[in-house]
Parts: structure tokens; C-alpha cells; sequence
């Protein structure tokens, strides 16, 4: 029960984290007057954050797909969380330096939340890696399966790229050195390794999701899509 | 004659925020109500205008406030009570900032909100350099329990009921407790 509230807390961190950029980005769109086109109708209001959460449509989310997959083993779930979160730290040092001076607050803010996941999640991968023969064999049922969805976290996509070059963004290739090592060491300790696997998916970053996102949209935005103009 | 206005100004406005800054001090945290919005040092700073005179007495108000973390479910409901009371109390153009950077932290809590904190039930978080320890399987912090005063205790959760806290038990008493934890 301690770790099911722990991941529920984790949770709460990363939704406040993304709240952090839609308030932020909400805030561009409207004082750049942009016609926005989001859900695929044009929108008088103005935009808020909630316009981002719950009427965008799945092509419009441009997230890696390995966090979209839906839940499975507790080795799994771990397993998602570490490799997320240890990429998520090394991503949001660099975007520390960002010459946007609201993403680096974001990033500052959000660095000692994830200091936290990331010690909490390694101690996982080590304690069930090392742990019984069964958890064992779990661990490594869920490398087999989450292994092919890590490279997109360093391929970068077109909009990445511009914001590398306005000195917003950071080269998330570059990261893959630092997370790579990370991942060895945690993974030894746990008696694991990393596998040989050259598969990449990827797509998600462009729009290009699994069925999964649907789902979870489907479910997300229901009582909002129910009732747009609800106030709370 | 313009001085002295620009003189009386300041002083009212000084007066202002007084008022503000003790009308602030009764609103308390929702999921710590014991201590205030003040004791957690989620308000960084009031800002204030005003009208030039005979429009006196039409201050604008700028209320910014930081959130303890990223996610804290409590932010809205805070802006919306530091309004109420203002409302309450005659000031009308009220604006409330949120703002990230400096990034809150718990060395920013009063020493009158960690008494109040250990009072309740609640262990205060350490001074800094004790923690904040990002080494895998590290002891774990000595927290002091808030009932019996014993330094035996053991963590029990990293992860407490709210984002700021960790579940702890005293060794000696036997009583879980919450740590607020160091940030």
C-alpha cells in the first residue's frame, strides 16, 4: 500500500509539472493571439491550460509512446519509471540552462520532485532485480518489453531541433551517453543486464501513437468532452 | 507640495500592506491547517498601487505566492481564499501571481510554523544539511518523533498522505507520525 501511494504521489508531481508547461504554453498562445486550432475547431475563449488536458485530440499529443502503454506487472510499472525518470532528470539539468527563463523555473522547480523518483524507482529495478527468483524473471520480462520504446527518448524531432537552435531546448542525443551509463550501473546492481535489442519505436513525438493513447484520452476527457462548458 | 504627496503615498502604502500581510496571516494551509499560508512561506511578496489622489482608497493588489511542490493540489484553493479575504476586508482589484523561481523550500518555513507543526503531531523537516541525500539505500534521515521526543524512529515511506510528507514510526512510543520533508 506504501508503494501504491508513492506512485500516486509520483503521479501527482508530473501532472503538476505538466500543468507548469500547458499554464505556460496557454499563456504564449494567447498574448501571441495565435489562431489556435486545437481539437480542430478554432477557439474564441482563450486558452487554458485545461484546452491542452482535455481537447487536443491523439495526433496532437506529441509524448514518447512508452508512456502511454498501458499498466501491466509491477515490474513493469517500475521498470517504465525508472527509465522515464532518470531520462527526465538529465533532460530538465540542461533545460536548467533554457534562455527561456520560465522553462528553466519549471525545470528548477521540478528537479528536486524528480530527485525522488529517480532514487525511489532505482531502488526498485536493484531490490527486484536482486530480489527472488520471481521477481527476478519479472524484471527481466519487462526489459524485453520496454527496451524497444527507450531509443525515442534521444531521437529528436523537428520542433526539438528548433528549440536547440533558439537555445530554449537541449540535444536529447546527446543525454543518451549519461542515461546509458545510469542504467548499467543500476542494472548490475540488480543483477540485470541490458539487452541487444536494435528495434526503435518510435513516432509518438510526431503524433504517430499506439491505440493505447486513445484509450486513455477516451477516459481522461470524458466528463470534459461531456460537458465543455462546465465550470470548476 | 508634490513631495509631500509622494510622501503621504508610500506611508499609506506601507500601512496597506501591513493590513495585508496580517489578513494573510489567519488564512490556513488546507491540508495543514494548522499551519498558515505565511508559516509555509507560500507568499513571497505583496505588491501594491495606488491611484494617485482623489481616487484614494483603489489600491491594486498583486498577492504572488509559490507553490510548495510542482503539484500541490492546494495552489487554487489558496489563491481563491487569499481572495476571499480581501474581498472580505474592502479591497476590490486583487490579482494573485504564482510565480516557480526561487523554487520553495522548507527552509523557508517559519520557526513558529515547525513549532506549531511538531505541536500537531507533525515532525518539522531538518535544517538542509542534513538531507536532501540522493545516494541509493542511504540510512535513513533521524527525524525526531513529535510525541515522545525519541530520535529512535524508522521510516516507513518515503511517500506520505501529501506530496510534503513521509510516513515515520517511532521506535520507542510506537506511534506512526508524519515528517515534513526537507525540500
Amino acid at each position: 500500500m506504501e508503494q501504491d501511494i508513492a506512485i500516486t504521489n509520483i503521479s501527482l508531481d508530473l501532472i503538476g509539472q505538466a500543468r507548469n508547461f500547458y499554464q505556460y504554453a496557454a499563456t504564449l498562445l494567447n498574448t501571441q493571439k495565435v489562431s489556435s486550432q486545437i481539437g480542430g475547431g478554432s477557439l474564441e475563449q482563450a486558452v487554458t491550460e485545461d484546452s491542452f488536458a482535455y481537447f487536443r485530440k491523439s495526433p496532437e499529443f506529441k509524448n514518447i509512446l512508452m508512456v502511454e502503454l498501458p499498466k501491466a506487472d509491477w515490474a513493469f510499472t517500475i521498470l517504465r519509471q525508472f527509465f522515464f525518470s532518470s531520462w527526465q532528470n538529465l533532460l530538465f539539468e540542461k533545460l536548467k540552462e533554457s534562455n527561456d527563463a520560465q522553462i528553466s523555473a519549471i525545470a528548477v522547480k521540478a528537479l528536486k520532485e524528480i530527485a525522488y523518483h529517480v532514487r525511489w524507482s532505482s531502488e526498485w529495478v536493484i531490490r527486484l532485480g536482486d530480489g527472488t527468483d520471481e521477481s527476478h524473471e519479472r524484471m527481466e520480462k519487462a526489459i524485453a518489453e520496454l527496451w524497444s520504446y527507450t531509443g525515442e527518448m534521444f531521437i529528436p524531432v523537428h520542433y526539438e531541433l528548433e528549440a536547440v537552435n533558439n537555445g530554449i531546448g537541449t540535444d536529447v542525443a546527446l543525454l543518451k551517453e549519461s542515461w546509458m551509463q545510469n542504467v548499467e550501473k543500476i542494472f548490475s546492481e540488480g543483477r540485470l543486464s541490458v539487452p541487444s535489442v536494435s528495434v526503435v519505436h518510435t513516432g509518438g513525438k510526431e503524433g504517430k501513437h499506439t491505440e493505447y493513447l486513445d484509450q486513455v484520452l477516451k477516459e481522461l476527457q470524458s466528463v470534459a468532452r461531456a460537458h465543455p462548458t462546465a465550470i470548476w | 507640495m508634490k513631495k509631500e504627496n509622494e510622501h503621504n503615498i508610500e506611508e499609506a502604502s506601507l500601512n496597506e500592506e501591513k493590513k495585508i500581510w496580517s489578513i494573510l496571516k489567519d488564512i490556513p494551509d488546507p491540508e495543514v491547517p494548522v499551519l498558515s499560508i505565511l508559516d509555509l512561506g507560500i507568499v513571497r511578496s505583496i505588491k501594491l498601487s495606488q491611484y494617485p489622489p482623489p481616487n484614494d482608497g483603489d489600491w491594486d493588489i498583486e498577492v504572488i505566492i509559490t507553490p510548495t511542490y510542482s503539484g500541490c493540489p492546494a495552489m487554487d484553493m489558496i489563491a481563491a481564499n487569499i481572495r476571499f479575504a480581501l474581498l472580505q476586508n474592502g479591497f476590490k482589484n486583487i490579482k494573485i501571481t504564482t510565480v516557480l523561481s526561487p523554487a520553495w523550500t522548507t527552509d523557508w518555513m517559519s520557526e513558529e510554523g515547525k513549532q506549531k507543526l511538531k505541536e500537531y503531531g507533525i515532525a518539522p523537516p531538518n535544517p538542509k544539511q542534513q538531507v536532501c541525500n540522493n545516494e541509493l539505500f542511504a540510512p535513513h534521515e533521524v527525524v525526531q518523533c513529535p510525541r515522545c521526543n525519541s530520535y529512535q524512529t524508522h521510516r516507513i515511506s518515503e511517500f506520505g498522505s501529501t506530496a510534503c510528507k513521509a510516513l515515520y514510526q517511532c521506535d520507542k512510543c510506537s506511534e506512526p507520525f508524519d515528517y515534513f520533508k526537507c525540500h
